[in-house]
């Protein structure tokens, strides 16, 4: 089973104060980490599962510059046979235009299953994966916490809202969004990452892709980027262990909690 | 007159509060622009279900039939787009829930019309739509805008605007509508729903829960907390990490996609604040939120916050109940 994954690089920002740059239309990055999108982590390791079951090979696709090959290099050290990056060069680009290079990188590739995450944590847009289904005019189903295959047959686990999960079958080739959580994706060594360089890394221009101007010409803009606005927010509890405590047991004891 | 359709998302017969949501929020749209409300059900509903959506829009267009009772992106995506092409909506508002996000961006592509996800507050004016969204895990807003169409699809977080009390006084006409004739067959199908929330505890019903997340690091530092919330008399939740690392079983998770719960107080331990679970605690009586992140979303809907290593405040908390 030949499995396409494409995956994503972001900056980590958990635990970190965030700040608007200058243009007041992104965020500073200078010092910020940065790690594989948590969901494509999860599409990766889904792919390289199927392909040891099914046989076939898994390639993983990117867009971004020559430092996001970092995640790409995690998923050939994953299993992954070979990679591919689209470099965008000074290209704008939004959801639609991701979804467009997605699409003209992945057509001409021999597989069955596109997987991608659901969303990344930059965007949290969860739009690109079901554009590009629809580009290839494939199957898509989003939001995905099992594939179980069985000869032809394909039958996925959807997460619903409210504790609830949808049991569906699908036809290949077809394109699933990956949730987190829906297997445990392995720990690579920086050894593996480093070994992995053996394995083929193509780059693709964005301007060779073949693509149209209005393909590469995104739909929504970013008018502009604000930290959240002021709410009355918590009471802060500041002291010692001992203070903190103390103050947590006696709320606890005045809204009625028997402890 | 300009119209903005919103598609009603329902299960197993019942109507989701996410579509009264995009109904109220399109209602007040529709004031300011003189557009007119239209709902699109494919598939069925009960009656009394029926009757409310058409006390919240001016039309209600039913397309109902036995192979579209449960939901299919694909029949979804073919659907609404011959009926895009056919009425040209200003707008289109689907949910930003699992099945939405199934269908919605392929419309977007098959329309042509732009797209913004995941809203959580929409503007409309001389035919202009303005969308304003969340990055970083809510850590930052943004405003965004469309290229200029026809129309444009909007998916809207689930909980983002509080339908209020009052609303549904349209008197809509129900409208029955033929299914197209020239639907491709779907491409997956419908077998089950399942739940997954059932386990040995019922998370809901806990007066006192003690829930952790991201922030407990590493399973084994779990039993630390779980000895707390014996001390305590509490109940173990958590968030969505936790049960992805499965270091928690899923009947034991709050949010969203787990549970909806409602304790007295809330004990929220290294968890930041994730809207899908910010929406699992919106009936929590009082919430007390210990984060390393000074900035973690948590501490913006929490009534008490600790900034602190939560080891250090769980140590603490046993030490005074052991004695």
């Amino acid at each position: 089973m030949d499995i396409v994954v494409c995956v994503k690089r972001v900056v980590l920002t958990q635990e970190v104060d965030l700040e608007i740059d200058s243009t007041g239309k992104g965020i500073k990055k200078e010092s910020l980490a940065h790690v594989i999108n948590d969901w494509d982590h999860y599409a990766i390791e889904e792919a390289v599962l199927l392909q040891k079951k099914f046989g076939g090979t898994v390639t993983a696709v990117t867009i971004g510059d020559e430092e996001d090959e970092e995640v790409l290099r995690r998923a050939l050290a994953m299993g992954a046979a070979k990679a591919i990056r689209i470099d965008p060069g000074d290209l704008a680009v939004d959801g639609f235009v991701v979804s467009r290079l997605l699409w003209a990188a992945v057509k001409d590739l021999p597989f069955e299953l596109v997987l991608t995450g659901v969303q990344a944590n930059d965007d949290n847009r969860g739009m690109v994966g079901v554009m590009l289904a629809e580009h290839l005019h494939i199957a898509h189903v989003a939001v995905v916490t099992g594939v179980d295959i069985n000869e032809k047959e394909v039958e996925l686990q959807i997460e619903l809202e409210g504790g609830m999960e949808e049991r569906a079958g699908i036809e290949l080739p077809a394109l699933l969004t990956i949730q987190t959580g829906i297997n445990e994706p392995r720990y690579v060594s920086i050894m593996g990452i480093r070994k992995a360089r053996k394995k083929p890394l193509e780059v693709i221009k964005a301007s060779e892709l073949g693509l149209s101007s209005e393909d590469l010409t995104p739909r929504t803009m970013i008018q502009e980027l604000y930290l959240p606005p002021e709410t009355e927010g918590a009471e802060m509890i500041e002291g010692d262990p001992v203070f903190v405590a103390e103050s947590i047991i006696r709320i606890l004891t005045e809204k009625g909690v028997s402890l | 007159m300009e119209e903005i359709l919103v598609i009603v998302e329902h299960r197993q017969g019942v109507v989701r509060d996410i579509t009264h949501e995009m109904l109220f929020k399109a209602g007040q749209l529709s004031r300011n622009n003189s557009c007119a409300v239209v709902a699109l059900l494919i598939g069925g509903v009960n009656e009394n279900a029926l009757e409310e959506l058409a006390r919240r829009a001016d039309k209600v267009l039913v397309l109902e039939q036995d192979s579209l009772k449960n939901f299919n992106p694909d029949s979804y995506k073919e659907i609404i787009f011959r009926l895009i092409k056919d009425r040209q909506p200003l707008m289109t508002l689907i949910g930003h829930t699992s099945w939405g996000m199934g269908y919605a961006p392929a419309l977007s592509v098959k329309t042509g019309y732009p797209m913004a996800t995941d809203c959580i507050d929409i503007f409309l004016e001389n035919r202009r739509a303005l969308a304003v969204r969340q990055m970083y895990g809510g850590k930052i807003f943004s405003k965004v805008s469309f290229k200029d169409s026809d129309g444009y699809i909007l998916t809207v977080r689930p909980g983002a605007f509080v339908v209020p009390d009052s609303i549904g006084e349209c008197q809509g006409e129900i409208l029955p509508i033929p299914i197209p004739p020239d639907l491709p067959r779907p491409r997956s199908t419908f077998l089950e729903l399942v739940d997954t929330s059932a386990g040995e505890v019922d998370i809901a019903q806990a007066e006192l829960l003690v829930s952790i997340g991201r922030g407990v690091g590493d399973e084994e530092n779990i039993a630390a907390v779980k000895e707390l919330a014996n001390f305590m008399g509490a109940t173990l939740s958590c968030s969505r990490p936790v049960v992805d690392k499965n270091w928690l079983p899923k009947f034991r998770q709050v949010g969203t996609s787990g549970k909806s719960v409602r304790p007295k107080v809330y004990l929220a331990l290294g968890i930041s604040g994730a809207f899908q679970h910010i929406a699992g605690i919106s009936g929590a009586g009082t919430v007390i939120a210990v984060n390393k992140d000074r900035k973690a979303p948590i501490f913006r809907v929490a009534d008490f916050g600790i900034v602190d290593d939560l080891f250090r405040i769980v140590e603490a908390l046993k030490a005074k109940l052991a004695r």
